[in-house]
């Protein structure tokens, strides 16, 4: 291969440049991505950069030297518009043309927005969130309690506002977490003083405030959204680029197109689509060495893993949470919001949880998949 | 000179933590005791609570290894080693000396 071009000049974009490089790719590289900023980190924006704890500088995902030792061509604030898989021509946004026969999907998600409030994915979004948040606003209101939701509500508490947060399913993070977790961390909101409502959708943003289904009207200054992100692929319509709820590809991130992968949030590997931090590094050098190879010499099989910091508590989780039987709590009592739990399926671990329990959780990850688990019940 | 614990109470393939001037976290991984940063210099993450695999512990946050012997990281996200610290036993008690043994930017 003589040309790469990578779409999306994120955590898996950069992944991938550093990927190709150290793989022994000399030909041209280039990096494409819409963004005007070089590679920076997104989930202290939900954190310590919307507090104000950390500055700019400090989320750069990598160094001037590093970049420049990549040799890529960085082609910042132009976008993508169009794949065209029979020419091998990638058409940009400020109208030139690359030609590539190599390309990697590294285009990550755009969130899903709600008229009135504001989103959460970038850094210009932070900066103007933290305007916001800083700039006399009394009552804030968090559309949905995700992780991000959940975050942003808890920073905004850290910095006194009033927070209410909605949910329109009974249990935040029931779907990740399981009800029992998921419970936990809704503990967490009214722990600090934030109003949870859950059960119960939003009709629209106005005036007044927040518009619930059931009529009534939560009133804010601010109100903020957090209801998920959707894989950024309508740059690939007519593509040829096999797409579903992501881009669809193999275990090894590769697409129905020979020369073209896809890694972190926008990919959908086997089946899945990990929207976290560890998942988007971790693919970009095995798409990469597939990519080199022409086919799927090497697959990603680790179970999918994020952490998430709100109220002063550190989350983290691995693997999955599907049709498990139980959720055996191994060490700490979720009262004290520190604990470790493992969520088993016939006695096998098939996720490990832990709430401010670092030691716990990384002693626990190792016991999962295969054996039964050797910590007797308590 | 800061005292740790005692021998005993550091058997191999634990850590603990304490609170010098930066907080340290001392090991002993099987059998060699080694002081080091206990904050990971990647971002906000206890070592002490990460993986020990020989020489080496796995930061619990996003899972860099670290070298105990030298203070440097096998490979992203980390890019910047942490600092080691000299670890002495006097009378079956653990010491280590806070002054870093080689400093680092
Ligand atoms: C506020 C926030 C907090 C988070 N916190 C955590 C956390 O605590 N733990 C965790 O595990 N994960 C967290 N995440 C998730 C994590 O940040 C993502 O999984 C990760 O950023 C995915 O990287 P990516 O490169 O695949 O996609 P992205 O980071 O979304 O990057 C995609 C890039 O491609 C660009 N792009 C899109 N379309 C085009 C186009 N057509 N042409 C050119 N460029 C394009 C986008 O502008 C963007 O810059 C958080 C995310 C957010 C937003
Ligand atoms: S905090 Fe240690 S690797 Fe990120």
């Amino acid at each position: 291969m003589r040309t790469i071009a990578v779409i999306g000049a994120s955590l898996a974009g950069l992944r991938s440049a550093e990927a190709l490089r150290a793989q022994g790719f000399d030909g041209r590289l280039v990096v494409v991505g819409d963004e005007p900023h070089a590679p920076y980190d997104r989930p202290p924006l939900s954190k310590d950069f919307l507090l104000g704890t950390v500055d700019r500088e400090s989320l750069a995902l990598s160094d001037p030297d590093a970049l420049a030792a990549l040799d890529a061509d960085w082609r910042l604030g132009v976008r993508a518009d169009r794949l065209d898989t029979t020419t091998r021509e990638v058409h940009l946004s400020d109208g030139s043309t690359l030609t590539a026969d190599g390309v990697v999907i590294a285009t990550g998600g755009a969130p899903r927005t709600v008229p009135g409030a504001l989103a959460l994915r970038t850094l210009d979004d932070a900066v103007a969130l933290r305007a916001a948040l800083t700039g006399g606003t009394e009552r804030l209101v968090v559309i949905g309690a995700g992780f991000i939701g959940a975050e942003v509500a808890s920073t905004a508490r850290k910095l006194g506002l009033d927070v209410t947060v909605v949910e329109v399913l009974p249990i935040p993070l029931g779907r990740v977490l399981g009800p029992e977790i998921g419970a936990v961390c809704g503990e967490l909101h009214l722990d600090h003083g934030v109003a949870l409502r859950c059960g119960v959708g939003v009709n629209e943003v106005s005036a007044a405030g927040v518009v619930l289904t059931d009529g009534d009207v939560l009133p804010a200054d601010l109100v903020v959204a957090g209801v998920g992100a959707h894989p950024a692929t309508d740059w690939l319509a007519g593509s040829g680029v096999a797409v579903g709820n992501g881009v669809l590809c193999d275990q090894g991130g590769v697409t129905n197109v020979p020369g073209v992968v896809a890694v972190g949030d926008v990919a959908r590997w086997s089946g899945q689509r990990h929207e976290h931090w560890t998942s988007a590094a971790e693919q970009a050098s095995v798409a990469v060495r597939n990519l080199l190879a022409g086919t799927t010499a090497e697959v990603h099989d680790r179970p999918g893993y994020f952490w998430s910091d709100q109220y002063g508590v550190r989350i983290q989780f691995v693997g999955e949470t599907h049709l498990y039987d139980e959720v055996r709590y191994v060490d700490g009592t979720p009262e004290d919001r520190k604990f470790a739990a493992v969520y088993l399926r016939d006695d096998v671990v098939v996720g490990v949880v832990a709430m401010n329990n670092a030691r716990h959780f990384t002693r626990l990850r190792r016991q999962l998949g295969a054996a039964p688990l050797s910590t007797p019940a308590p | 000179m800061i005292r740790v614990c005692t021998v005993i109470d550091l058997p191999p393939g634990e850590a603990v933590r304490i609170l010098a001037r930066v907080p340290i976290a001392v090991f002993n991984a099987d059998g060699e005791l080694y002081a080091i940063d206990d904050t990971c210099s990647h971002q906000d993450a206890s070592l002490a609570d990460g993986w020990l695999e020989g020489c080496w512990v796995e930061c619990p946050l996003h899972a860099s290894s670290f070298d105990l012997r030298t203070g440097l990281p096998n490979g992203l996200p980390a890019k910047r080693p942490v600092r080691t610290y000299p670890v002495v036993v006097v009378d079956d008690v653990v010491y280590v000396n806070t002054e870093a043994q080689q400093d680092v930017a």
